[in-house]
């Protein structure tokens, strides 16, 4: 069998410079599989769909990292709509202001340099 | 766990090594090997009669092997599963099955970590998750501290709840000789410390010291010749749900619920007969989420339970007799720790922090970010 030609991780971050966030579906399952892998959690299937996410969401659980050097920042865990959960943070609110049930919108945070896109989120409201 | 024989093998012999801050240029290895000695010098055992070894360190890649070239022996069977700090209390399961198999009869399981002394930077190796790292969680504390949101959200949880457990492990702690924290320590003084990843302060985390132990097992008919009373595997069960937090299918819900139904199951007891509680209390949310997720409060009531002294001395509860890793000891991986206190409190050992009752004890150890559970129900004689 032929080495297959890019990973699961490098098809998320190839969405992500497109601006999408993409995710995976897995049909045997009937759910969204997150984060990207080969095999479904659920199922055992290795069929998965590639779908990209609406980017909208709802905070599911938030913390405020106090660093010894630099200001505090918020981590969050965003439950998206289609039904899969991802690690972020909620930008353009004082960290302590996000809260837990609060709607959420994707967008595309690109550090530059070496590093990978990232999906964060800023309040739907905003 | 199913197919495990109830009370097949016993522990015999535990043994603290040094703890807190050790000595200058001691090593992981150096520590199991006081850890080690100690426990055959409690049981009357000698390294001629170990057949069988396990332990799991942050420091030491390949632990069990640098454990053996250590020790200079040759055991018949070894294990070294690595689940983080609940890796002791697979060890004893995976210990008993062995004995009760056949295939060794004397079983070690030790562990040392010098943390305190080398920094947690070297001490375990930063792995770098891409869905994760970007955020800069601080792990491991962000990851209970969101569990920790999460809990504070659905149940109403509050901070002083949260600072009542650490409150209550100090009090258990100013009871311990060996505990390394012992002054005084209040609700406001929890709330007031210096904030980490909110909803914690420092007082809300385990320390970071030196340590280790060893405990040794053998099978119940060798452990009725050995030198003090034997304490009985009654129940192992374990539940692994997710390695990183953003998998963790419900931050409310433990695997710890799936391993201590297993356990309770083998043991035919539940948390009713328990007498002594010693739960991995990494962080504060860790003791309300194991109680409940154990069975010794409905889901959701942890935070009222833990309060005005419930769990403390004197409380209706003995939960963390030595002070935990809130305010004992916690060198990196400290499920081996809660082992050799749940012993000590049934063999009745433990002078003034000792439980009135002490016939059986639940330890819980718990790996990763609440990713690893397992339970050891333990009971005396009595219990068989």
């Amino acid at each position: 069998m032929p080495n297959d030609t890019t990973s699961p991780y490098a098809t998320y971050v190839s969405r992500l410079e497109k601006g999408e966030l993409a995710y995976q579906f897995s049909p045997a399952a009937n759910r969204a599989v997150f984060f990207p892998r080969l095999i479904c959690p659920y199922s055992g299937s290795d069929r998965l769909e590639w779908r990209v996410s609406k980017g909208r969401g709802t905070v599911y659980a938030t913390t405020v990292v106090h660093p010894a050097e630099g200001a505090p920042f918020n981590v969050a865990l965003i439950d998206c709509d289609e039904g899969f959960r991802l690690m972020s943070r909620v930008e353009e609110v004082a960290p302590m202001d996000v809260k837990i049930g609060m709607r959420v919108k994707f967008r595309v945070y690109r550090p530059g340099g070496e590093d990978d896109p990232v999906a964060v989120f800023t309040p739907e409201s905003a | 766990m199913e197919n495990l024989k109830r009370g097949a093998a016993a522990i015999v012999g535990v043994a603290e090594s040094d703890l807190g801050q050790v000595a200058d240029g001691m090593s992981p290895m150096d520590l199991c090997a006081q850890g080690i000695m100690r426990a055959l010098a409690d049981c009357g055992l000698t390294l001629k009669d170990v057949d069988g070894l396990f332990c799991a360190m942050t420091q030491q890649r390949m632990s069990i092997v640098s454990l053996i070239e250590y020790l200079g022996i040759t055991p018949k069977f070894i294990g070294s599963s690595m689940t983080g700090g609940s890796s002791f209390e697979f060890h004893v399961a995976q210990a008993a099955a062995a004995i009760d198999a056949g295939l060794c009869n004397v079983a070690v399981i030790a562990y040392g970590s010098t943390q305190r002394s080398v920094g947690r930077k070297q001490s375990s190796a930063r792995e770098v998750n891409p869905y994760e790292t970007p955020f800069n969680p601080f792990l491991p504390t962000s990851a209970y501290a969101l569990a920790a949101s999460r809990h504070m959200h659905q149940f109403g949880t509050t901070r002083e709840q949260l600072a009542e457990v650490a409150v209550a492990a100090r009090k258990w702690a100013q009871l311990n000789p060996v505990a390394w924290e012992k002054k005084p320590l209040t609700v406001e003084d929890v709330l007031k410390s210096r904030m980490i990843s909110y909803p914690f302060t420092v007082r809300d985390c385990c320390l970071v010291t030196d340590g280790g132990g060893a405990i040794i097992m053998t099978s119940a008919a060798r452990a009725k010749s050995l030198k003090k009373p034997p304490t009985y595997v009654l129940g192992c069960g374990h539940g692994v749900t997710h390695m990183n937090i953003s998998s963790m299918p419900d931050l409310t819900v433990t695997g710890a619920k799936a391993a201590g139904e297993a356990a309770y199951k083998m043991a035919k007891l539940g948390a009713k007969d328990i007498d002594v509680v010693e739960l991995y209390d990494a962080f504060t949310i860790n003791t309300i989420l194991f109680l409940e997720d154990l069975g010794f409060c409905r889901k959701g009531e942890g935070g009222p339970f833990v309060s005005g002294g419930n769990i403390a001395p004197g409380g209706k509860l003995p939960v963390n007799t030595a002070g935990g890793g809130l305010s004992y000891c916690h060198p990196g991986m400290y499920g081996l720790l809660i082992l050799i206190e749940g012993v000590r409190q049934l063999r009745g050992e433990c002078g003034e922090r000792q439980a009135k009752k002490h016939d059986t004890a639940m330890v819980h150890g718990n790996g990763g970010v609440l990713s690893a559970q397992a339970s050891v129900i333990l009971g005396t004689g009595a219990t068989l």
